[in-house]
């Protein structure tokens, strides 16, 4: 801050190439700890010098400015757009055309680090043909080159299917694919999420995804010992179920479902939240592969999620995905109230200091409209505000007029009781139910 | 007379009257005769019309209500296939409830498939990441052995690990005795551009080309003084090209880039004038089929037949038929030994 940039600059032409590679390197650091030195060093146009005769240097000068590249791009998408602007690109592709593997992975770092912000800036990187490099770089030996280069394309195809389809034109599904099966677990992390983010945008990227057979062996990774492959590899059959019922049929033949049911068992906190969401849009597409999903036993996980967790966005997952588990059909309801959710889930509802998107009304009335279990509605009866109360009449007034063991059952519990304490407006449609109900019984029961 | 004529009048009058009445009478019925006649005429021409025409339409009223009530029957009896057929297609396409059943057992016993293999990969990893632990300290293990070998116990002084009171040697006193000792590492000589990967990325350690020089062999001859100043050593060194003008490319020829491929050479190593530089990166590893304990058996290089009397069955070694070759006779005989005439 004490105009050390300055001093800095002019060592940056020095004879002595150990000394630029220095004076870059203590840049590279600088700028790496704190923005306000970065957009220092931006400022005092030190990048076009940095990388001006950067193809004739050596290859430890060229790791250098990738460092001081990556470090300065990192910070936010208007230093990366300055860097950009001054013809960094092409110097970064120089870089990755080396053979040092130091170097391509300096350079694809950097790359990647301009990447994430945001497309234009992707796209930018896209058009200096920057990725058959990054497909090659995938391809050498080196961990860490291969890790790099992964989490690039990664960033590179987040954004938007046109650059996703860029990448996969490239080839770089098939490489990633063979990755999986590799036993360094930081690897497995960034090419499960790049295979997540090409997979994503349409249901034409996610087949081709798929067609690289990386069913089953993606399900060994939900069973890796480090946290974040397990979520990367839920993440990634999550973005392929939710497209079409196909797709999801695919995961559950093989036996895909079981896995995601098992790693939402072993896993806590936010680990669990793309197996839960995967479980939710499998169950969505039809009722065959929801009932698909309660057969491999889905159901318990998703209420134990639903009690133990803490963070709300996983129990509005939970609650969403037995929603759509349940709505299907009386028979998949059944299985919904038979585990004994419902209570909870009205307690979610019900409580004041739950945010809106927790209070998952539609979850809650999706069930209750095809739930003809009665035993489970029973324990609702007592404690329902009155739109919750409206569905569970109705679904009494469904049933009962023709189960008489029912009806007796009904009476006995206090049910029918409670339903005369309900104050309904005559002419609506809860009157109208609890009018049926009384109809069933005979006149002096009813008073 | 008067009167007779007048009563024959007034009787002709009556009588012509009379007459007139029941002639006009008789006209009449015979008129109503008539009309009744035609009438009945009429009704007959127009009942055997009517007779014809609707006996005409009669075929067409019949064939029209035999073909509706065709029809009914038709239609009853489609609508009783179709929904026998569509009863069937619906159970046995759409919604084919033993065919769901079938496939949800399978779908479970998938799932079970599924569920053990995945268990089993777990163990596999785990027992590796076990073994990998266990391995890692059995050679920190051999390793502090073979550092501590000098506390094995000797004939006179039992070892630490060799106490009187204990009935058995302690296992470290074992390994102790299998261990070798470790010898000096020589000292390694680092190349100013070593290549290190590791450490790259995060800049932690200061790069090599800074603070290392590679470190002079100790047996050299000192290098006699005066020096000339490193700068300008370094500023000779590094002197940029500055070609004549017979050999300078002219401006418009194409730029420095084309130029690279001899510019950046394949590897970075650099050229080391003679042989003896490398001879301190070279460290000679000696074969492992033959080393022993205590260094290099001798076959293979000074004899390559094992003799042992013990086993001769004859009193004698046995002996070659046919005769040797030639040029192995000449095995270290070709040349004189350093000087010495063989």
């Amino acid at each position: 801050n004490s105009g050390i940039v300055c001093l800095l600059r002019p060592l940056l032409l020095d004879v002595v190439p150990s000394i630029r590679q220095t004076a870059a390197l203590a840049l590279g650091r600088l700028a790496d700890y704190d923005v306000d030195l970065a957009e220092a060093v931006v400022k005092a146009g030190i990048l076009p010098q940095l990388i001006g005769a950067l193809p004739e240097e050596n290859r430890h000068y060229k790791k250098t400015a990738a460092f001081v590249l990556r470090a300065i791009a990192k910070h936010s998408p208007q230093l990366a757009q300055a860097i950009v602007q001054c013809g960094a690109l092409e110097m970064l592709v120089i870089c990755l055309e080396d053979f040092d593997p130091g170097v391509k992975e300096g350079a694809s770092w950097a790359f990647g680090y301009i990447a994430r912000h945001n497309p234009e800036l992707s796209q930018a990187v896209v058009d200096a043909g920057a990725v058959p490099l990054l497909v090659l770089c995938i391809q050498e030996p080196e961990i860490a080159l291969k890790r790099i280069a992964a989490s690039t394309l990664s960033d590179i195809s987040k954004h938007s299917p046109e650059l996703a389809q860029t990448v996969v034109d490239a080839g770089a599904i098939a490489h990633l694919a063979q990755m999986i099966l590799n036993p360094d677990a930081k690897l497995k992390r960034q090419v499960l999420s790049a295979l997540s983010q090409i997979a994503k945008h349409s249901v034409d990227l996610a087949e081709l995804v798929v067609e690289a057979e990386i069913f089953p062996v993606v399900l060994t990774c939900l069973k890796d010992s480090d946290e974040y492959v397990k979520k990367n590899g839920a993440t990634l059959i999550r973005e392929i179920a939710k497209h079409t019922p196909e797709l999801s049929q695919l995961i559950v033949n093989s036996g895909g479902v079981a896995a995601v049911i098992d790693c939402i068992g072993s896993c806590r906190g936010t680990v669990r939240l793309p197996g839960i969401m995967t479980l939710g849009y499998v169950a969505a597409h039809s009722e065959d592969l929801s009932m698909a999903v309660i057969v491999s036993k889905g159901i318990p996980p998703l209420c134990v999620c639903l009690i133990e967790e803490h963070e709300d966005h996983i129990k509005a997952a939970a609650a969403w995905a037995l929603g759509q588990i349940g709505r299907h059909t009386a028979e998949h309801a059944r299985h919904v109230a038979v585990a004994n959710v419902l209570p909870t889930l009205l307690d979610i509802y019900v409580d004041t200091r739950s945010s809106e998107d927790l209070k998952m009304k539609a979850t809650l009335k999706n069930i209750l409209q095809k739930c003809t279990y009665l035993p489970a509605l029973e324990p609702l009866l007592h404690e329902a505000p009155l739109n919750i109360m409206k569905h569970i009449i109705g679904q009494f007034s469904k049933v009962l007029p023709h189960d008489s063991k029912a009806r007796r059952l009904f009476v006995t519990t206090g049910g029918l009781k409670k339903v005369q304490e309900i104050k309904a407006e005559p002419g609506s449609l809860l009157q109208e139910y609890i009018n049926t109900i009384n109809n069933c019984y005979p006149e002096e029961i009813v008073r | 007379y008067f009167y007779v004529f007048r009563a024959i009048d007034e009787d002709r009058v009556i009588k012509y009257k009379a007459a007139v009445k029941i002639q006009r009478w008789f006209r009449a019925c015979v008129v109503r005769a008539y009309l009744r006649r035609l009438s009945k005429m009429a009704t007959l021409i127009q009942k055997w019309w009517r007779g014809y025409l609707r006996r005409k339409h009669f075929r067409e009223i019949v064939e029209k209500a035999y073909f509706i009530k065709k029809l009914n029957f038709y239609n009853q009896m489609a609508v009783r296939i179709q929904k026998t057929w569509r009863g069937y297609y619906v159970r046995k396409n759409i919604h084919n409830f033993y065919a769901l059943k079938k496939y949800l057992n399978a779908i479970s016993v998938n799932n079970e498939l599924v569920r053990s293999e995945l268990q089993e990969y777990a163990e596999m990893k785990e027992n590796e990441d076990k073994m990998k632990d266990l391995e890692k300290k059995e050679k920190e293990k051999k390793y502090q052995a073979r550092k501590m070998h000098y506390l094995l116990s000797t004939e006179q002084i039992p070892g630490i690990y060799n106490s009187p009171f204990r009935k058995s040697p302690d296992p470290m006193e074992l390994l102790l005795r299998k261990s070798k000792p470790l010898t000096h590492r020589k000292q390694q000589v680092k190349n100013p551009f070593a290549y290190q990967l590791y450490d790259w990325p995060t800049c932690k350690k200061p790069p090599a080309f800074v603070t290392e020089l590679s470190l002079l062999p100790t047996d050299r001859q000192k290098p006699q003084g005066p020096f000339r100043d490193p700068a300008e050593v370094m500023w000779q060194r590094y002197k940029p090209l500055e070609p004549t003008l017979r050999v300078a490319e002219s401006s418009n020829s194409p730029p420095a880039k084309a130029r690279k491929e001899w510019r950046n050479p394949i590897h970075d190593n650099e050229f080391l004038p003679f042989s003896s530089y490398h001879k301190n990166d070279e460290k000679y590893e000696p074969l492992l089929r033959r080393s022993g304990k205590y260094g290099q058996e001798a076959y293979g290089t000074k004899y390559f037949r094992e003799v042992c009397p013990e086993k001769w069955i004859a009193d004698k070694d046995f002996e070659t038929f046919f005769p040797s070759i030639a040029i192995f006779e000449k095995f270290g005989k070709t040349y004189s030994n350093t000087g010495q005439i063989v």
